[in-house]
């Protein structure tokens, strides 16, 4: 089965990313696929490559990165609730791209399964 | 249908409105905050041993047991991991998280 | 605006979405945000339904005023749905009344489900986005 996963909060202040990345690991791990994870809100600031959490702490965007090298997934950012809050694409970490609104709208179209984390 | 609630009933009013629209045969899973709701002697307890008659009432185990709450769950409550998750998500046709 | 116009994902498969808000307008950025998920998706031509319940009704207050606090008005922006074929707006009758409001209130012609309507409606549905 094909699961389409949105994640509208940011990374450390809520657990949806945690969340989200549980979730998708554990879908892949089982044999579904997952073909692209949306960013939404200020789920935008999963991706930056400038984050430096404690060595001790989870880094969260390596994690996203590491799983979408693996695994082939798209993971996409939203441009304008983005570009609203600084994200550009010189500070994308590896696996994600920035684009438009369509993107999610078409993960509700072509997958089974849509799942939303948030707040 | 499966409804998944993130929000400490005693917080915010999600439980409350996704028990009063989740129709009869359906699933609610309880994860992040939500799980509190799952335990003996929390406020909302009542509530869910209540829908439990017409719901089928699920809480995210490795959520109950990072806040200490895994020896309290609710007789009726279903404990499933995130491969119990994966398998409600796939098992009912739609799903609604109730941010 | 290019992200308006008609959009197609090449399938010609329509679901039903549902865009469930329940947030209050302001206090945080969703229904904003939400509102711009829900223009897109109507531009690929799907079912598409708005609901709303708990504080998102308020979302469709009539007599807004934002000025003082520097901030967009888009409550304008219910009142265009329309012209983007999106005519299936549904309110919460319990939600109404908990709030001490009625549909005169409101910015914008809405259908008043209850609760056993609202909740046979969204069951129905393919994708349920809340915001």
């Amino acid at each position: 089965m094909q699961f389409g996963i949105l994640v509208n909060e940011g990374p450390y202040n809520h657990e949806a990313s945690d969340s989200a990345y549980l979730f998708a690991r554990t879908a892949i791990e089982k044999g579904h696929k997952v073909p692209r994870i949306f960013f939404y809100h200020d789920g935008v600031n999963n991706s930056t490559r400038m984050a430096e959490p404690p060595q001790d702490d989870r880094n969260v965007t390596m994690r996203w990165s590491k799983l979408a090298e693996e695994h082939g997934i798209d993971l996409v950012v939203c441009v304008a609730a983005a570009l609203r809050r600084g994200i550009k694409d010189e500070l994308l970490a590896p696996g994600f791209r920035i684009s438009g609104l369509g993107q999610l709208v078409e993960m509700g179209i072509q997958y089974d399964r849509l799942v939303t984390f948030g707040d | 249908m499966l409804h998944i609630v993130n929000k400490s009933a005693t917080e915010r009013s999600s439980l409350e409105s996704c028990l009063r629209m989740a129709t009869k045969g359906s699933a609610v899973l309880l994860i992040e905050d939500a799980v509190y709701a799952a335990t003996n002697g929390n406020a909302a307890a009542a509530k869910i041993q209540a829908a439990a008659a017409d719901l089928k009432i699920y809480a995210l185990g490795p959520d109950l047991a990072a806040r200490g709450m895994a020896g309290r769950v609710l007789d009726g409550v279903n404990v499933v991991d995130y491969g119990g998750f994966v398998d409600l998500v796939a098992e009912h046709s739609n799903c609604q998280s109730w941010l | 605006m290019s992200d308006m116009d008609d959009m197609d994902d090449g399938s010609g498969v329509v679901k039903k979405f549902m865009f469930l808000n329940r947030k209050a307008p302001h206090g945080t950025v969703y229904a904003l945000e939400g509102l711009e998920v829900v223009l897109i998706t109507a531009a690929f031509d799907q079912d598409v339904s708005m609901v709303f319940t708990d504080d998102g009704v308020y979302q469709l207050m009539k007599g807004v005023d934002t000025k003082g606090i520097e901030v967009k008005d888009f409550s304008k922006t219910y009142r265009a749905l329309e012209g983007y074929d999106i005519e299936k707006l549904y309110v919460d009758q319990v939600s109404l009344d908990a709030r001490g409001l009625t549909e005169d209130d409101l910015i914008v012609d809405v259908t008043v489900l209850s609760v056993d309507e609202m909740a046979n409606l969204m069951a129905e549905q393919d994708v349920v986005i809340s915001f």
